[in-house]
């Protein structure tokens, strides 16, 4: 009965600890010191958001847009999850394919994205990470090598000069932290914001 | 592999080093109950609690009494989460409008979230909602740590102590745990993940029309109060799907290796710990030696394999080298700011510990990096471990190692001047031989079960109605599954379908029972022989004791390891990853 009492009340202090003291602790924190981190890393055009910095955005159909650059393949999908009313709310479901190195599916889509490469003018080795598909889905890098190899398609498509794009793509390249942690990396929607900016496409629209 | 993986590796044990160190002696201070600094802070509060409790701090127990009050905890608490979950729907912080959780699912998940697993058959942004995510599992994130820690220091204290039955108080411990160590902690780590990027608010989804006008709904929520205690009690249930892997939850290189290091944290202090509470800091540094020398060797075959790349890979015309413009290797399943390097740690980490985050997903990893992980989980979660769950897994092998050196030479064996009886070796034993026949019984079970067939991914045949064929990678998956359950590891070979409303019942009971086995019998075996330690007296040291310390005894400990592990597992092994890398081999 004893041990009863304690379990009961010590259940209750620790919940009240560790889901209300100190989740509105560092949310109050969080929200003073680094709103717009806290809340997502918005990125906004036009007074509207388009993205998240930290978010790797996919082209449904990439071929009809050789003026973006392109970022790695994604396994995430949609998923309606609303249990009731008329309109379900949809949400970006993460995650991998879940390949093992021996699935057919691995080697046929790999094959399938180097057609694709390939037909842009694409010649020598590829990359491997741009034509695998990240953990998340939701990868916002490529390499610099996988850039490397899209600027004169990007170049064309804009009617622009490889220098110009090359440049673009520089300054939005970070390298590793502390020159020891992770990898260089390029930003792919941080690229193609400012490509949109700074070289937009004229005649055919882009954006719909 | 590249010459940063090897830096990686070699940084990454200094910095758990030099984490470890204070962070021991504050425990050691903390659960001893002396003076320290939070306590200055904190102390009126852990009083105001005795007292509403109607616990006396200064009254202790036997190894019953405190194992009863862990199971007791943890059924209530298990019952409150497993509430909250069937009823989301009814409660509030729920803007998605998710419905309640399916009741074998709600199981699952419960027993998955108190046994420190944290296995997950669902995605966390598609079925919980920040109410269940915050109250229900994140909860939980921090008890079962707790309890973990609690069960190591008795044991701690079983060898310390000399003819006595009292092993402390659990809920003295367990407030001293979360009140002065786990929230404090985590209350700066997590904003440390905010100032990188990760999210902590409580707005519904936020949703976006991307550039070429499509859709991205994505989840918000309390991530980074999760993810802290998530890594620091080496729990592992992700917010999201994805896990460590997405960007909102791991955001950049630093958030990565600061996560890395937060799951080896508390399972290494804890060495410090024991070394000071035995007062033989050579023994506590023997055992984190000990410790290191097997994560550095899965270390490298992870590294190694994963570097390398696979012969499909290179058979497309792909460069798979490591460069400064590219990562190269076996990306397949991997985020490129972590690249191969970042990734292959994780990989190991999470599994030495009983983590169970990832960053990677390792249903992708090479056969024999795979493999590594398997392994890891198989040899009982003890090479640093979970937090607490580690340490105590450890102290049974070296009680185990100092048994067979006594053989050898012929003495009774003695560890830290108190003479192991048959009683001690039998309670190891059982600590030791149940989660192997659990492991290897329910792969059994479910390889030779339709419904258990039913989940594997790879590699199923394409035609739906073609007999489902034997590849070894589907062995993997299953083997991982119960392996990982088992060790309260929680990571998974993820193209496994645990849960479906087609086969509902069948993973969600076989795991539930393997979480729940793997941590309850353990802990009771642990416990059972803190108190068989207690009673026994220390005799000093004679000229014929096998000193529990230095290079004979590490190599003596990691050899005892790799043997029970490699002799009980490896058959399987070869059916598994070993015969997939020769497949592998011979595919172009």
């Amino acid at each position: 009965m004893r041990q009863l009492r304690a379990c009961l009340s010590i259940t209750l202090v620790l919940f009240v600890l560790t889901c209300v003291v100190y989740p509105t602790l560092v949310t109050a924190a969080a929200q003073l010191g680094f709103s717009e981190r806290a809340n997502g890393s918005l990125v906004m055009r036009d007074g509207k958001v388009v993205g998240s910095a930290l978010i790797g955005q996919t082209f449904a159909d990439e071929g009809a847009h050789p003026e973006y650059l392109w970022g790695r393949p994604s396994a995430a999908s949609d998923v309606a999850v609303t249990s009731d009313g008329a309109s379900p709310l949809v949400v970006t479901y993460s995650g991998g394919s879940n390949y093992g190195p021996l699935h057919p599916a691995l080697a046929d889509e790999i094959a399938a994205r180097v057609a694709l490469l390939r037909a842009t003018g694409v010649e020598g080795p590829i990359p491997v990470d741009l034509v695998t598909k990240s953990a998340s889905g939701l990868d916002p890098h490529v390499s610099p090598a996988s850039a490397a190899i899209q600027i004169a398609r990007i170049a064309k498509a804009r009617r622009t000069t490889r220098e110009r794009v090359e440049a673009i793509v520089a300054a939005h390249t970070e390298g590793r932290t502390l020159g020891l942690l992770g990898e260089p990396r390029v930003d792919v929607l941080a690229v193609n914001l400012t490509l949109d900016r700074e070289l937009p496409m004229t005649g055919k629209e882009p954006t719909p | 592999m590249s010459p940063r993986y090897l830096a990686l590796v070699v940084v990454f044990f200094l910095v758990v080093a030099l984490v470890a160190w204070p962070l021991g002696r504050l425990l050691d201070r903390v659960m001893a109950g002396e003076n320290h600094m939070s306590r200055r802070l904190f102390g009126p509060v852990e009083r105001v609690v005795y007292r509403f409790a109607g616990v006396d701090p200064a009254k202790e127990q036997d190894w019953k009494q405190y194992l009863s009050a862990i199971l007791l905890f943890s059924f209530v608490t298990q019952l409150v989460t497993y509430a909250m979950l069937r009823f989301q729907d009814r409660l509030p912080l729920n803007p998605a409008k998710l419905a309640g959780v399916a009741p074998w699912l709600a199981y699952d998940t419960a027993v998955s979230f108190t046994t420190n697993t944290n296995w997950q058959s669902y995605g966390g942004e598609t079925t919980m909602s920040t109410f269940s995510q915050l109250g229900a599992l994140a909860s939980h994130n921090f008890f079962s740590a707790g309890v973990g820690i609690c069960v190591a220091i008795a044991l701690i204290r079983g060898l310390a102590r000399k003819e006595t039955t009292n092993l402390g108080n659990f809920w003295v411990d367990l407030v001293r745990v979360h009140l002065y160590v786990l929230v404090p902690l985590c209350v700066v780590y997590a904003l440390f993940l905010v100032s990188q990027g990760v999210v902590q608010n409580f707005l519904p989804a936020t949703s976006w029309t991307t550039l070429d006008g499509g859709t991205q709904t994505i989840v918000q929520g309390p991530v980074a109060s999760q993810e802290a205690i998530k890594m620091l009690g080496t729990n592992g249930g992700g917010f999201y799907n994805a896990n460590s892997a997405h960007p909102f939850e791991n955001p950049t290189p630093l958030s990565n290796f600061v996560q890395m290091v937060s799951i080896f944290a508390i399972p290494g202090a804890l060495c410090v710990t024991l070394g000071e509470r035995v007062k033989s800091r050579a023994h506590g540094i023997s055992v984190f030696l000990a410790m290191t020398v097997l994560s550095v060797l899965a270390m490298l075959v992870v590294g190694h394999f994963e570097q390398r790349g696979t012969p499909i890979l290179a058979s497309q015309g792909l460069d798979l080298s490591f460069s400064s413009v590219a990562p190269g290797g076996n990306m397949e399943g991997k985020e490129l700011r972590f690249g191969i390097a970042d990734s292959s740690l994780f990989v190991v980490v999470t599994t030495d510990a009983s983590c169970g985050a990832v960053n990677s997903m390792h249903d992708s990893l090479t056969p024999l990096g795979g493999l590594v992980a398997i392994l890891n989980m198989q040899l009982g979660e003890i090479v640093f471990g979970g937090v607490g769950t580690g340490m105590y897994g450890m102290i049974v092998y070296v009680a185990i190692a100092v048994f067979l050196s006594g053989l050898m030479i012929g003495r009774t064996p003695e560890l830290l001047g108190k003479k192991l009886d048959s009683r001690d070796v039998r309670f190891a034993s059982l600590y030791v031989l149940v989660p192997s026949v659990l492991i290897l019984g329910f792969t059994a079970l479910a390889l030779t079960t339709d419904v258990g067939r039913a989940g594997i991914m790879n590699v199923a045949a394409t035609d739906a109605a073609a007999p489902w064929k034997p590849h070894p990678h589907g062995l993997s998956e299953v083997l991982y599954a119960y392996s990982s359950a088992v060790g309260n590891n929680g990571s998974a070979f993820a193209g496994l379908t645990a849960y479906s409303t087609d086969h509902p019942v069948f993973y969600s009971l076989t795991l539930g029972l393997a979480m729940f086995l793997g941590r309850f019998v353990p802990i009771t075996a642990a416990m059972a022989l803190a108190g068989n330690l207690a009673k026994k007296k220390i005799s000093p040291p004679g000229p014929g004791s096998f000193p529990a310390h230095g290079p004979l005894f590490v190599g003596l400990l990691v050899a005892v390891i790799l043997v029970v592990g490699a002799l009980t597992f490896f058959p399987v092994l070869c059916f598994g990853p070993i015969v997939e890398h020769a497949m592998l081999a011979a595919a172009r």
